[in-house]
């Protein structure tokens, strides 16, 4: 009871004050784009990097418009994670975070150098064409270009 | 001696670790923590860490990071392209980058952590695959069986679906992924040790073969085919090619193969019981846009040496 007194004068702080809305999250893709509207369309106003921490400040469909030191900009929720991104893990005092579900380890796990290992392992399996894959980058604008060009239009009305 | 010994009780922590799962990731770190401790291969302080982290850094396939995932897609693509040739046609390439990534970008998961990107296999295979993270895989048979670009469209919109789901990492068994956490804990208070990275990589190295296998051997659940499917038609709806093409495809999937055979017809359901699925899904209700002429011209340009 006491829990629930407590949980339900925290919510109504946190909607009092409109934090609720102001919550960090943190990029966990290699590179993202925060544009200047929430659409991959939109110009790119900054790059972020994998691990830094955001500031949401308001959502539209999938896309989340946040804040970063100086730049705001908007960005798909599938570059986001609520977990912190720890980019030394170890190195770092992780008592205030490393709650279940709050923290993911940047860098640890399957990485490069367990790549690199399993490379040595098998020298048969050869990963040219596999870093030749990640050479083809195709920019959004060259996509709706694209799909300009083939009179590709959606058939139905869909927001996101 | 001593680091023999050290290196015994390090991995005596990890079998212990392994075999009691699944309790829970936060037993897993206890024990783990608790061995290193007392047998002395960890500080105190360093226990602490794994007891806080260990709790944090997984328990099953939807607990691997993006970055893990996309290590794991670039394993497993390079053991699909120890099996097959790659087509090295660029335009051909180009091409299907382009709608490859038109697609994705209008999917449930537009970004992933190095991006979606597609090649084509050398192989006379009615075959496609997607490995984890967004690398994808068409074989020059399957494109040949694809009439336009709606068609070659469903195809990939296919693949998609199945990364958008993750589908490639449910195959990876339990115990890899304990192991791995277990690893991970620790590797969260120090840096590994020779002998916890060569068992985080027997980890990886079991990982790649659970889901190369899926992928080019046993195939997905028809369940999962059916949300590779769904997510097809909901990608095709956003970008405007026409969803019917993807029935277009399995029946022309069902003529061409041969039940039994090696390829897809290996790793899928009955074509026919798929469109049963998607017609189930959803109703097909509205009229087909004409195909414009200038997409059909490109179509046959980059596939004209398929």
């Amino acid at each position: 009871m006491k829990k629930m007194v407590f949980g339900l004068l925290a919510v109504g702080v946190l909607a009092l004050t409109g934090i609720a809305h102001a919550r960090t999250m943190n990029v966990q893709v290699r590179e993202g784009e925060l544009r200047n509207r929430p659409s991959f369309l939109g110009g790119v106003v900054a790059v972020v990097q994998y691990g830094d921490s955001v500031t949401v400040d308001a959502e539209q469909g999938a896309w989340r418009r946040v804040r970063i030191d100086d730049h705001e900009g908007w960005i798909h929720e599938s570059a986001l994670t609520r977990r912190r991104i720890e980019l030394r893990a170890g190195d770092q005092d992780l008592s205030g975070a490393a709650t279940q579900d709050e923290l993911a380890l940047a860098g640890r796990g399957f990485n490069a150098e367990v790549e690199g290992e399993f490379r040595s392992q098998h020298s048969e399996i050869d990963f040219t064409w596999v870093d030749f894959m990640e050479t083809l980058v195709k920019q959004p604008a060259e996509l709706v270009a694209f799909l300009e060009e083939g009179g590709v239009k959606p058939l139905e009305d869909e927001s996101e | 001696m001593k680091s023999r010994l050290w290196i015994f009780t390090k991995r005596l922590a990890l079998v212990i670790a392994l075999f009691t799962w699944p309790v829970s990731c936060e037993t897993v770190s206890d024990v783990g923590a608790t061995i290193g401790q007392v047998t002395g291969t960890l500080s105190p302080q360093e226990a602490d860490s794994i007891r806080r982290v260990g709790s944090a850094v997984g328990r099953t396939f939807e607990d691997i990071t993006p970055e893990q995932e996309y290590f794991i897609g670039r394993a497993v693509s390079a053991t699909i392209l120890d099996s097959y040739s790659v087509y090295d046609n660029p335009e051909a390439t180009r091409y299907l980058n382009l709608l490859g990534q038109a697609l994705a970008m209008a999917s449930d998961k537009p970004v992933t952590f190095g991006g979606y990107r597609f090649l084509i296999l050398d192989s006379d295979e009615i075959n496609a695959f997607a490995a984890p993270g967004g690398f994808i895989f068409v074989s020059r048979g399957m494109l040949r069986l694809c009439q336009n670009e709606d068609e070659l469209a469903a195809v990939l919109a296919h693949e998609i679906g199945h990364v958008q789901h993750a589908h490639g990492l449910r195959a990876i068994k339990g115990a890899r992924l304990t192991s791995a956490f277990t690893i991970l804990a620790i590797e969260s208070a120090r840096t590994l040790g020779s002998a916890e990275l060569a068992d985080l990589v027997d980890a990886f190295e079991g990982a790649i073969t659970d889901v190369s296998n899926t992928l080019m051997v046993n195939g997905y659940s028809r369940r999962l085919e059916r949300e590779a499917d769904e997510a097809a038609v909901t990608i095709m709806r956003r970008v405007g090619y026409d969803p019917r093409a993807l029935v277009r495809m399995l029946e022309a999937m069902d003529e061409q193969l041969e039940p039994g055979g090696l390829d897809f017809a290996k790793t899928h359901p009955a074509p026919t019981s798929r469109i049963r699925d998607i017609v189930r899904i959803r109703g097909f209700n509205a009229p087909a846009p004409p195909v414009p002429e200038q997409r059909m011209v490109r179509f046959q340009q980059a596939m004209a040496g398929i």
